[in-house]
């Protein structure tokens, strides 16, 4: 196979640091185009090599090996792979890791407090009983991180509002919205130094 | 559960998207905000050849335009900005209205106001909104653009007028006409499921403050949104929302699924009718301050 030059992924070489924008086209059956990407995930930048329909979700578990973020439907039902991308709360079962190509993305791991042990929202929810087998947490977490950031003094139906895209089959949800109110407090009192740190994201 | 392998393209420009559409006719896909796409690949409903990604086009596809006549949405604005303070779109408040009903805040982050009309889903929301407005959806290909009006665009679930090599670049709402009120409602099962049935509705008043048109778009009651007039059964003298809903009740044919019975679905288009329809007339009276 003559080897050819390729002008399809001209988008990465804009947006990735040090322009390692290559594609290994692969040969032979089974094999696909490899693409390079850099993820700057809590603050980290990751460069990656994965195929055009490696979802964000795998990218982060199984690529980087940063498993906080778990997969549940993976057809963006429950939430439990809710990351942050810059800043914003989204599913990473529906993102291609290419598509977001030179982004941040902030998953559970870093929703930590700026002392490196729980953030306020991991806090609230350990205080509160906020989880019980714990697989949704992590989108609980990343989506009340954010939602905090923009909503400081929620009431209880801003809480309940918040976590509507997130599925939890054990708690019953009264202790997770008490937990969205129990971390707003903890931010509030522990402001500014306490305030959830998103890394990479401010 | 994982997306089948797919060719994949990221084009900078409409230009370099526009070639490669072109050149993968039927076999591509766009990928836009993705919030319908990527499910479908994940469950293997769909496998496109190849995939062209228009997340890097920015620029006149990122954008939000008003003028007097109408609101202009480019192919990459996604749904939250819809809804932010201060956002052009407030001049339609009845596209704001009906994009918080838009499956989840964390959805809405992501896909993007011309995706889920593309994606022509009879339970969507927006839609219901662009035929009620009169609207249209520009589509563009190496061969030049055209704006295709709503009523035409809305083929049959989940497909819409665009021909193979075309790109959806935006879609264009008429504003509200003077002295009107609109309202949107939806019931579903639970909050940002789809809808078991919706609808969009826009009542006009006349210089003496009677109702001198009123209109509705349903969805989720046919292989596509359904438009109905109402005006005759509410220009009476009296305003019967009740006469209004078993009007539209008559000009819909839902079917039966696993998530409600056609019975229900048109017991639902009576219900939302009449209260859609008090709503957007308050809000037609004080727009027209008479209220």
């Amino acid at each position: 196979m003559t080897p050819e030059p390729d002008t399809r992924l001209v988008g990465a070489t804009a947006v990735t640091p040090g322009g390692s924008a290559t594609v290994d086209r692969g040969s032979g059956p089974g094999t696909e185009d490899l693409f390079d990407i850099t993820l700057r995930v809590n603050g980290v930048p990751y460069p990656v090599r994965v195929p055009a329909r490696r979802l964000l979700s795998d990218c982060l578990r199984h690529d980087l090996k940063l498993t906080g973020t778990h997969v549940g439907c993976e057809h963006g039902v429950c939430g439990a792979c809710t990351v942050l991308l810059d800043g914003e709360p989204v599913r990473s079962c529906l993102l291609l890791a290419v598509t977001v190509d030179g982004q941040s993305v902030t998953t559970m791991e870093g929703c930590r407090g700026p002392d490196g042990g729980l953030g306020p929202v991991q806090r609230a929810f350990m205080e509160c009983h906020g989880l019980q087998c714990g697989f949704c947490t992590p989108g609980f977490v990343t989506t009340v991180t954010a939602f905090l950031a923009e909503n400081p003094n929620p009431t209880e139906e801003d809480a309940r509002e918040a976590i509507g895209g997130n599925l939890c089959r054990c708690t019953g949800y009264q202790n997770i919205v008490r937990s969205v109110l129990r971390a707003a407090e903890l931010m509030r009192s522990a402001e500014p130094a306490g305030k959830a740190t998103v890394d990479g994201v401010t | 559960m994982k997306p089948p392998s797919f060719g994949y393209h990221r084009p900078l420009t409409v230009a370099d998207a526009l070639a490669a559409l072109a050149e993968s006719g039927s076999d591509a896909k766009v990928l836009a905000g993705g919030q319908s796409l990527i499910p479908l690949l994940n469950m293997r409903l769909a496998a496109p050849k190849v995939l062209v990604d228009i997340n890097r086009l920015g620029g006149e596809l990122d954008r939000i335009e008003v003028d007097d006549q109408a609101v202009r949405i480019g192919a990459l604005v996604r749904h939250a900005r819809l809804l932010r303070p201060g956002s052009p779109a407030a001049a339609l408040p009845l596209l704001a209205e009906a994009t918080r009903n838009v499956a989840h805040p964390t959805i809405r982050n992501r896909g993007t106001a011309v995706g889920s009309l593309v994606h022509a889903d009879p339970a969507a929301e927006l839609p219901a909104v662009l035929l009620l407005s009169g609207g249209s959806v520009e589509l563009a290909s190496v061969h030049g653009t055209r704006a295709v009006p709503a009523d035409q665009f809305f083929v049959g679930p989940l497909q819409a007028a665009l021909a193979p090599g075309e790109l959806a670049v935006a879609a264009t709402f008429p504003r509200p006409p003077a002295r009107s009120g609109s309202a949107f409602l939806e019931v579903s099962r639970r909050a940002g499921d789809y809808a078991l049935v919706g609808v969009a509705l826009q009542v006009r008043l006349d210089g003496d403050g009677r109702v001198a048109s009123a209109r509705a778009a349903y969805l989720s009651v046919g292989p596509t949104p359904v438009l109905v007039d109402l005006t005759d059964a509410v220009t009476g003298s009296t305003v019967d929302w009740e006469d209004a809903g078993r009007l539209a009740q008559s000009q819909v044919e839902p079917d039966d699924d696993i998530h409600a019975s056609a019975a229900y679905r048109r017991h639902l288009v009576g219900v939302l009718t009449r209260r859609a329809g008090q709503v957007a007339l308050a809000r037609a009276r004080e727009a027209s301050g008479d209220a």
